[in-house]
């Protein structure tokens, strides 16, 4: 039965990998204009002069020609993709579209993937605490105002603390990863810019993401908590501590569990208003950027990268609830 | 329902920004107008909400910006409660092949990363105006709201009623509408709530990365238009505060509604209030 159902997810999976890479060659070709002629018109308007035709030619080599066959550009497509080919930015011309991914990654990783843990583990924590005395006066301070900051938008949250922390009180830098003045590798003057420049940042997110987890952490708990197992763990006489922790959390967790899961695959594509407010040089800074300046190309590269680590964590987040809770495994 | 504060609070909240919206160009205020005499001034009598580096009161475009943010928040919900509802309803009804393959497009869109999927098409369609903005919002946003519809129309219709019907000859069609829609109108109108506060929200973090039409003014906008001109680094608060407070102002006020129909419909929650542990906490301590 667990094989079964395996099977099914991981064909769910390819055939959304699948569409997800149609869609990403499909789309750009829907719409109005297409990379080459995008391109020209970029080049003429920086120029300032007419492009001769054989240009235009070795662009259209480059980055496919419009008029040609659907099918036979699909097929280019998927053989340049096989070879981990994303193209050409055309923007910052020659450089390859991979390059620019792999230089932004590590950027995104570090910040995204520090902020979502650090929120998931307040926000838990904070979730079983206020559902175990729902009703308490943590929970009643907690709720509400987890309430209100999930409906403040984002992006204006970082300019506030953008304004007070960065501005008002000069506490931080006003943008950037780390000090352009430093050699960038491993010294102890780089890695302090690149926390100093980061903790706002982080911060914003911190502060931002945790409250969501609060919310779905205290329901699972307050539902839980009137489990038969809980009360007999009560009768039994265990530390409530023990009680809260091992066995009303341990179960409250598991929805909050897979979302933890699928949040970190959205950790890759992650904060791309974050990084856009503080002009962080990760994966959405770049996507910003490229649709600012029309790189057909590298919004591409970048969109799919995203999509395909999301999906990937999808999947993480089904194995590991097969994994977690026997009922689904049961049922198949 | 209306006995709960949080829905009575709520749906106060809701009807001023709704009237705001419907009210708002009666109002002696132009947003648009320059005071060349005030610029970048901090609130005061003559400008209560201070004015922007163009000299626009921004009192009056917080107002005009209710209906351009409120247009796109609602239009953007109407088409994805559509969307569900067409998606949803009939994959649990129907069941079978219908529900396979509708069921498939579902969970497609629900896996797909939304935000930069609508950021990339927006990106192709630059600079236009709020209806394509709720268009674009709705077709991407409806894949949550037909999973709950498929849910629940698919118990729905294996309840005795609905089979009775069924057997008595009634055709589907008159089902759907008349035995399983009607039953599913608090969950359409709790997502029809949630969706347009999500287009709302949505609409601003568009506007903010400079893809709505510049001309229009909503929410989202004002705080482009602020951060455009680096209001954040000139000490300009009065300019992007109160958008982003209007904002947060309405999707609190959403989501206390929706707080308060759950506790109505899941007495768990409702359980849990306050003064019902202070009555348990006395009894324990007599």
């Amino acid at each position: 039965m667990r094989w079964t159902f395996l099977a099914r997810r991981l064909g769910f999976y390819l055939a959304a990998a699948a569409a997800a890479i149609g869609l990403n060659f499909l789309l750009p070709r829907l719409m109005p204009g297409d990379p080459s002629s995008a391109i020209v018109e970029e080049l003429e308007r920086v120029s300032g002069q007419q492009v001769p035709a054989e240009t235009l030619l070795s662009i259209r080599a480059i980055f496919g020609n419009p008029h040609a066959n659907l099918a036979q550009q699909f097929a280019d497509y998927l053989r340049q993709l096989s070879h981990g080919d994303l193209g050409v930015s055309v923007v910052n011309f020659p450089v390859p579209v991979a390059d620019l991914v792999w230089q932004a990654l590590p950027w995104t990783l570090l910040l995204v993937g520090t902020t979502t843990i650090t929120a998931f583990a307040i926000g838990t924590l904070l979730g079983v605490v206020a559902g175990w005395k729902a009703g308490s006066r943590l929970d009643a301070i907690l709720t509400p105002f987890t309430t209100f900051l999930s409906s403040v938008p984002y992006f204006w949250v970082a300019l506030l603390a953008l304004w007070i922390f960065g501005f008002v009180l000069g506490w931080t830098p006003l943008s950037g990863g780390y000090d352009a003045d430093l050699p960038q590798g491993f010294s102890l003057a780089y890695a302090v810019s690149v926390l100093h420049h980061g903790v706002l940042p982080a911060a914003t997110i911190v502060f931002s993401a945790f409250g969501g987890w609060l919310l779905g952490m205290r329901n699972m708990t307050v539902t839980t908590v009137r489990e038969d197992y809980v009360l007999l763990a009560q009768a039994k006489g265990l530390s409530p501590k023990r009680v809260m922790l091992r066995y009303a959390a341990r179960n409250a967790m598991l929805p909050s569990f897979t979302g933890f899961a699928m949040a970190l695959g959205g950790v890759v594509g992650g904060a791309l208003l974050t990084e856009i407010v503080f002009s962080y040089p990760g994966i959405g800074y770049l996507l910003y950027e490229s649709l600012q300046k029309r790189d057909y190309p590298m919004m591409q590269g970048v969109f799919l990268l995203i999509t395909l680590a999301v999906l990937l964590a999808n999947l993480v987040a089904d194995l590991a609830y097969v994994l977690l809770d026997p009922r689904i495994r049961a049922r198949g | 329902m209306l006995k709960s504060w949080k829905v009575r609070f709520g749906l106060g909240v809701l009807g001023f920004f709704v009237l705001l919206a419907i009210l708002g160009p009666l109002l002696p205020l132009d947003p648009r107008a320059n005071d060349i005499g005030a610029i970048s001034q901090p609130p005061s009598a003559h400008h209560l909400f201070g004015t922007t580096q163009f000299g626009q009161d921004v009192l009056a475009q917080t107002i005009a910006g209710a209906r351009g943010s409120m247009l796109v928040g609602i239009l953007a919900a109407a088409i994805g409660t559509l969307i569900a509802i067409l998606v949803g309803v009939p994959a649990g009804y129907f069941g079978g092949a219908v529900d396979n393959g509708l069921n498939f497009l579902t969970n497609l869109f629900l896996v797909m990363p939304v935000l930069p999927l609508i950021l990339i098409v927006a990106g192709y369609v630059q600079g236009t105006g709020p209806f394509v903005i709720a268009l674009i919002i709705g077709l991407f946003g409806w894949s949550g709201g037909a999973r709950t519809l498929r849910a629940q129309s698919l118990s729905l219709s294996s309840r005795d009623f609905v089979l009775a019907m069924r057997m008595v000859g009634e055709p589907h069609r008159r089902l759907i509408f008349f035995e399983v829609l009607p039953h599913l109108t608090g969950w359409i109108s709790a997502m029809f709530l949630h969706g347009m506060i999500g287009g709302v929200m949505a609409e601003a973090g568009l506007a903010f990365l400079g893809i709505t039409d510049s001309g229009s003014i909503s929410w989202g906008t004002m705080i482009q238009a602020a951060q455009q001109q680096s209001a954040v680094l000139r000490g300009l608060w009065w300019w992007f505060v109160p958008p982003g407070l209007c904002i947060a102002l309405i999707g609190t006020a959403a989501t206390l509604v929706n707080f308060g129909v759950d506790e109505i419909s899941n007495p768990k929650l409702r359980q849990a209030r306050r003064s019902v542990v202070v009555r348990t906490r006395k009894v324990v301590e007599a």
